[in-house]
């Protein structure tokens, strides 16, 4: 029997990351500074930690509700009613996840298949293209231009959808770019998409990380709250990627749905990581701020950073990304990555590896210390000098 | 939002504390650097400092040492004291003639059992044994000591001395 040939094709089909190569050359390097890491680098808030381990002390080691512990669904639904100004029933419209991937997953599981179309704005994360392909449904792509400041226009929204569209991804603030939506910006994507039977997923996991005034949630406007699924978590707000917890918050319908997958396939998120992540909501607020002040420093830091170097930075407003143009290189993203590295041990990632359209650009984050980042900058700044045309 | 200002310069007071909080942490940094953390110019930046030290909000630029990592001897005591108040001056006239000797790292009004904490350092114990015997205890006012020593510094002024800092990230994540 060829193994191979029993696997699905869309699963084998599907092309290996195009970063495994810089895996290898990393691993034989020893003072190498990565900006290639898609997560806080501050640790979770002892709080947080203690609350996780006084839950296991306690013995708390069983399954909880398929959904999730009420009391933690309820704060959820108060803490997105409070900061985003959109309230959902915890009983029956909050849904407690495995990270936000695994909300983004059922999602889209639960509502497209082959025949269905799903659009999505890129660059932006891997996973949303990967889950839509392994539900059968075929994947849409819009590319978002560094001209727009890498924003979804209602144009470009309005040419993608088709009969057959049935789920539009709205990934603001984003992940690579950082690029994140403008009121006058989503007031037109809201028009665009309320008189239509589409189902929009706005994955707002980056929601708090927002330099530029208040996040606004797509789920906060009435006319799409119904058709919206709004995805959030607590990796990147509370520094807690490694617990794997989040939730999706939307019409019971759609959330019911959600959590049909969700039993056969999880059961319940981590009992510990619900503990954990209900003492963030209750008590963490402040240490959030200070990072966030911490990560908008650096940020601050790193877009001035490239363009010193001589690169072209768009200033993001979300995430802790910056999204360098490195086309005045001559080099392609996956060469500049790879040089990059070999020469000046400085990690970060091809544009590529979030979409075709992110060549010409590489991702690198200010999730770091602000000594590395310094470094690491110094390095760039070298490594351009050197390879200018 | 509370506009500061100093020699013509205006600073936002949510800016005057990002600065206090970065310099909290890392005394060293520069103006350059805090203008470009906090998208300020260099004058404005110098400007707020300025004013924070006049009006003695920055009293200091201290560097935080763990001694137990040097070559050094030293050793910590914290002292609690009982004392009278005298009339017409409180705690404070007591408390200065405890404060101005180089030896008292720190001096506290306490609420509770006692009425002053005294955190002292000395070479050894006997150096700091004898600094209580002979200029603490008998001071005029002072009721009654207690010498408590310190063996293990964990964590002093918001730094945890046994941390380690080492990134554990995968190095690579989209």
């Amino acid at each position: 029997m060829n193994l191979q040939e029993m696997i699905r094709p869309t699963v084998r089909n599907m092309p290996p990351s195009g970063i495994r190569k810089y895996f290898d050359l990393l691993n034989e390097m020893k003072d190498a500074i990565s900006l290639g890491v898609g997560e806080p680098d501050f640790v979770t808030p002892w709080a947080i930690r203690e609350a996780g381990i006084y839950s296991l002390e306690r013995g708390h080691t069983h399954y909880s509700s398929n959904p999730g512990f009420i009391e933690l669904r309820r704060q959820i639904s108060r803490y997105v009613a409070r900061k985003y100004n959109v309230e959902y029933d915890p009983k029956t419209e909050i849904i407690v996840t495995v990270g936000a991937s695994e909300a983004i997953d059922i999602a889209l599981r639960a509502l497209a298949g082959p025949g269905d179309e799903v659009i999505i704005p890129e660059p932006s994360f891997v996973a949303y293209k990967g889950c839509t392909a392994f539900t059968g449904a075929t994947p849409v792509i819009i590319e978002l231009k560094e001209e727009d400041e890498f924003r979804l226009r209602p144009e470009q929204l309005e040419k993608a959808l088709t009969e057959r569209t049935k789920v539009v991804i709205l990934p603001f603030p984003n992940n690579p770019t950082g690029a994140v939506m403008r009121a006058d910006d989503q007031r037109k994507i809201v028009d665009v998409l309320k008189d239509r039977d589409v189902i929009i997923i706005s994955d707002e996991i980056y929601a708090e990380l927002t330099y530029s005034g208040k996040h606004v949630s797509f789920a906060s406007y009435p006319e799409i709250r119904d058709k919206t699924i709004l995805i959030n978590g607590f990796s990147k707000a509370f520094a807690m990627t490694g617990w794997r917890i989040g939730y999706a918050c939307g019409h019971p319908v759609l959330i019911e749905a959600m959590n049909k997958i969700h039993q056969y396939a999880i059961m319940c998120s981590p009992t510990t990581a619900q503990y954990a992540a209900s003492e963030a909501l209750s008590s963490c607020e402040d240490e959030v701020q200070a990072m966030v002040r911490e990560y908008n420093r650096r940020r601050r830091v790193m877009v001035r950073g490239f363009r010193e170097a001589g690169l072209s930075c768009f200033e993001p407003m979300g995430a802790f990304y910056v999204f360098p143009s490195i086309k005045s290189t001559g080099m392609t993203s996956d060469e500049f990555c790879e040089k990059l590295l070999m020469e000046e041990k400085v990690l970060t990632v091809p544009g590529t590896a979030f979409g075709a359209c992110g060549e010409g650009y590489i991702r690198a984050t200010y999730a770091n210390s602000y000594e590395n980042i310094t470094e690491a900058l110094r390095r760039i700044r070298r490594f351009v000098s050197r390879h200018r045309k | 939002m509370i506009i500061k200002t100093y020699k013509g310069v205006f600073i936002v007071s949510s800016k005057m504390e990002e600065i206090l909080e970065i310099l909290e942490k890392n005394a060293r940094a520069g103006v350059e650097e805090i203008a470009l953390m906090l998208d300020m110019s260099v004058e404005e930046v110098e400007a707020a400092i300025k004013k924070l030290e006049e009006d003695k909000v920055i009293v200091g630029y201290n560097t935080l040492i763990n001694w137990d990592n040097s070559s050094k001897e030293t050793v910590t005591a914290l002292i609690e004291l009982r004392v009278t108040p005298q009339r017409g001056q409180g705690f404070d006239k007591i408390a200065e003639r405890i404060y101005r000797y180089p030896q008292v790292k720190a001096c506290y009004l306490m609420s509770g059992s006692f009425d002053l904490t005294v955190i002292i350092e000395g070479k050894n114990m006997k150096e700091v044994a004898l600094f209580v015997a002979e200029k603490l205890a008998p001071l005029e006012g002072v009721i009654s000591t207690s010498t408590h020593f310190v063996l293990k510094k964990y964590k002093d002024d918001g730094v945890i001395f046994e941390e380690n800092g080492k990134d554990d990230r995968e190095a690579l994540r989209l």
